[in-house]
């Protein structure tokens, strides 16, 4: 006799401990393999494209530090960079090499983040998480003594940055640099070669190269399918184009080659922050810029590499004191578009992994 | 001799015990009371052990595992935060005991106060020290085993209960596991209690007191085993996917609240301490140390073997990521059983030369020890290697590229559609 069986669904979220926010996912499952799956967003969704339209392009950069709370500087920085190319505003070079130092630093803590829950999420019980918030804290501190805030920074300013360095940043800046490899060395000696990990997220969650393109993927993503591709390196801003660092790649697009390449994008991170401190030029942090600022009329789409992938800003001014049109290209939104094809077949431990290994993070999704 | 004779005869709680029981009997008592009364005195300091090591092992297990995560742990309340566990149950009290609309209402009461019933009797077998052994069974091993084999039923009673579905999930899981684990867990005490030639809990220890060393010594394989099993059984990382936080939140107890969670939480601790005292008794000698009971009370060497396989058990949980339930089914049908199963035939082949032969215990014992040990190590590499898990040769590391290169669209995508790969005409 056979038995009688049917499909169970299940809402993952949205108030689910490893959906990194209000995200829902409803699974349709079979025992516990997925058969079909179904992503819903919009539970943080806050209006903040249409909230923009009413505010002056300067009062827009809070905004961006809400979206991806957990990198705010690159938020500001994407949307700092997209005025001044639409308003032709020259920034300072100090100010330049002030920018790429804080993206980058906001980038370890990003993927630190990142690294730490996706790791959680394989059910290790905390235990990584807490030793990359500990370098994750020091990034915190340096932004604290530079802008007096820790998550929502609102750092970055049309034609460079608010604030110029504090005295005790640089020396403080240069212990955290020596440190971190020998960090990164402790995280790797932990997880790179642990038996389990690599059973839980080897050929987990695969990203064909194919797949990978057509869907936009951007950032650690679309490197861990084995694409090269970064806008630092493509599209530079800032004075990229002056550091020397390599883009790691990973080989067949599975959860583990995004925790490498996430793993690795670390250590290059140190690299640039220590090229950009040593060629940091004296001068002025912050352009003149009018305190009523109105672009020219034009539109303009302008992208960075933020820690999740590509952060795009397309903004149509009509001359006006603020934007006509505001509209964020978010990368975690995106990123999140091939899930379903990634969790299809899988278990529900390996959704959670896979989930995981993206890394989004909702305030940015629903914006 | 007479009881007591010295002060430090009391080492050995059982003395005092005997004594009560000596003057019981002078006095006329009628064998059951004095059967009665003293049965109660164990069930009531066991009953204090076991409440207290509930309370302070809440407190050891959250400072180690914040030790190994660079945190200070719960330090606030009381001398080093030891009162933590105290203020913890008191807002578990205080806190509504919901209970979902549709669960049932009886099974769904009654699982966390089931769930005591199995772990708290399997402290009545395990020898605290040279008398103290409340119920002194000659199928000590089988009682335990068979003790162990309730605890999905009541499991299962919470997760099917709640009428949840993470809790469903939660309670399928644990019955596969379970039941998967209890296999490799007998097959591995099978080989313990043929080399020992008892199943008496006491006269395992005293197979070990008489031949001077521990059975870890002899059994590695069945210790590891156990151990392993032993981590499944109780639920926790690497195998607790019954509960699996990130994945299926809390599993069979995520509807619980208040009390009756604490109940489940405090089960699982005092759990930990009934299999640590199993794998301490049956491996580690229990109450004896290589002549130290001499000096120290047997129980103060058998609780401190016990936190020290505790101690492994809360390594475990602070390191290693969870297993998927394939996986773990994997390993136990695939890896453990074969072993263990390979391990008794070794053993029952040692203990029927060492019988047939009369071969004196000096020759047999150094000589099994080192085969024993050479064989496990030949048999986990070896038996990892007949069933496909080779070392990882795939790259761990991230290719690195200082230039980005952008494959073309025909190369990325060679069975894309003719339409995309046609050079466009102008």
């Amino acid at each position: 006799m056979a038995i009688k069986t049917e499909p169970l669904v299940v809402n993952i979220g949205p108030q689910h401990p490893s959906t990194h926010g209000v995200f829902r996912m409803r699974v349709t499952l079979d025992g516990e393999r997925i058969i079909d799956a179904e992503m819903i967003v919009g539970y943080l969704h806050r209006s903040m494209e249409k909230l923009a339209e009413e505010r002056t392009w300067t009062q827009n950069i809070p905004f961006t530090d809400r979206m991806d709370y957990l990198a705010a500087m690159t938020g500001n920085l994407s949307y700092c960079i997209a005025v001044e190319r639409l308003a032709g505003i020259e920034v300072p070079e100090r100010a330049q090499y002030l920018r790429v130092i804080f993206a980058e630093l906001q980038r370890i803590a990003s993927h630190a983040m990142a690294n730490g829950t996706f790791v959680n999420d394989c059910g290790a019980w905390q235990t990584p998480l807490f030793y990359m918030f500990r370098e994750r804290e020091k990034v915190l501190d340096l932004f604290e003594m530079t802008c007096g805030a820790r998550l929502t920074l609102n750092y970055m300013r049309i034609g460079g940055v608010a604030f110029d360095l504090p005295d005790e940043f640089l020396p403080q800046l240069r212990s955290l640099l020596d440190e971190l490899p020998d960090r990164f060395g402790e995280y790797e000696d932990l997880l790179i070669d642990n038996e389990i990990l690599l059973m839980r997220s080897r050929g987990i969650g695969v990203l064909s190269p194919e797949l990978a393109m057509n869907a936009s993927m951007s950032g650690p993503m679309l490197r861990g399918s084995g694409i090269v591709w970064d806008i630092r390196k493509a599209d530079p801003y800032c004075v990229y184009d002056r550091m020397d660092f390599d883009i790691p790649v990973g080989h067949t697009g599975d959860c583990y080659d995004r925790f490498v390449v996430r793993m690795e994008e670390l250590r290059q991170s140190v690299r640039i922050i220590e090229q950009a401190v040593e060629q940091l030029p004296p001068g002025s942090h912050l352009a003149d810029v009018p305190l009523n600022l109105r672009p020219p009329k034009g539109e303009i789409y302008s992208r960075i590499e933020s820690p999740k992938g590509e952060l795009g800003f397309y903004l149509v001014s009509d001359g006006g004191p603020e934007p006509y049109r505001f509209h964020v290209r978010s990368p975690s939104l995106l990123n999140l578009s091939a899930l379903r094809e990634m969790v299809v077949g899988q278990t529900v431990a390996d959704a959670i992994v896979t989930l995981g290994s993206i890394d989004i993070n909702v305030g940015e999704v629903d914006r | 001799m007479p009881l007591l004779a010295n002060w430090y005869d009391l080492r050995d709680l059982g003395n005092g015990v005997a004594r009560l029981i000596e003057a019981l009997r002078d006095a006329g008592a009628p064998d059951g009371l004095i059967y009665a009364i003293t049965g109660l005195l164990g069930a009531v300091a066991i009953l204090l052990f076991v409440g207290l090591a509930a309370i302070i092992n809440i407190w050891i297990e959250r400072r180690l595992i914040a030790r190994i995560q660079v945190r200070r742990g719960p330090n606030r309340v009381g001398p080093f935060g030891l009162l933590q566990p105290v203020a913890d149950a008191l807002k578990l009290i205080q806190k509504e005991a919901l209970q979902p609309n549709n669960a049932d209402g009886i099974v769904f009461t009654l699982a966390p106060i089931v769930i005591f019933i199995p772990v708290i009797l399997a402290f009545a077998v395990l020898p605290w020290g040279e008398q103290m052994v409340l119920a002194d069974l000659n199928v000590g091993v089988l009682y335990l085993l068979a003790l162990g084999s309730t605890t999905p039923i009541i499991l299962f009673m919470a997760g099917y209960a709640s009428n949840n579905k993470y809790a469903l999930l939660g309670s399928m899981r644990v019955i596969a596991m379970l039941i998967s684990y209890e296999l490799p867990m007998v097959m591995a005490l099978l080989g313990v209690v043929t080399f020992a030639g008892t199943m008496q809990m006491s006269g395992i220890v005293d197979f070990q007191q008489t031949h001077w060393s521990w059975l870890i010594f002899f059994q590695p394989l069945a210790f590891l085993i156990f151990l392993l099993g032993g981590t499944a059984e109780l639920n926790r990382t690497p195998a607790d996917i019954a509960e699996a936080e990130s994945e299926i939140i809390a599993g069979f107890h995520i509807e619980y609240s208040g009390m009756k969670f604490g109940l489940f939480y405090a089960a699982e601790l005092v759990n930990a301490v009934a299999m640590s005292g199993i794998i301490a008794t049956l491996f580690l000698g229990g109450w004896w140390a290589f002549g130290l009971e001499q000096w120290v009370p047997g129980w103060l060497i058998f609780i401190s073997k016990i936190y020290a396989v505790y101690f492994i058990l809360i390594w475990f949980r602070g390191t290693l990521p969870r297993f998927r339930i394939d996986q773990l089914m994997a390993f136990a049908w695939k890896f453990l059983l074969p072993l263990a199963i390979i391990n008794v035939f070794v053993v029952a082949l040692e203990v029927l030369l060492w019988r047939e032969y009369e071969l004196s215990a000096g020759v047999v014992l150094p000589v099994a020890a080192v085969v024993n040990f050479a064989l496990a190590g030949v048999l986990i590499a070896g038996w990892a290697r007949v069933m496909g898990q080779a070392f990882e040769r795939a790259p761990k590391k991230p290719r690195l590229f200082s230039e980005i290169e952008v494959p073309l669209p025909d190369e990325a995508a060679p069975e894309a559609g003719s339409g995309q790969t046609e050079p466009a005409t102008v």
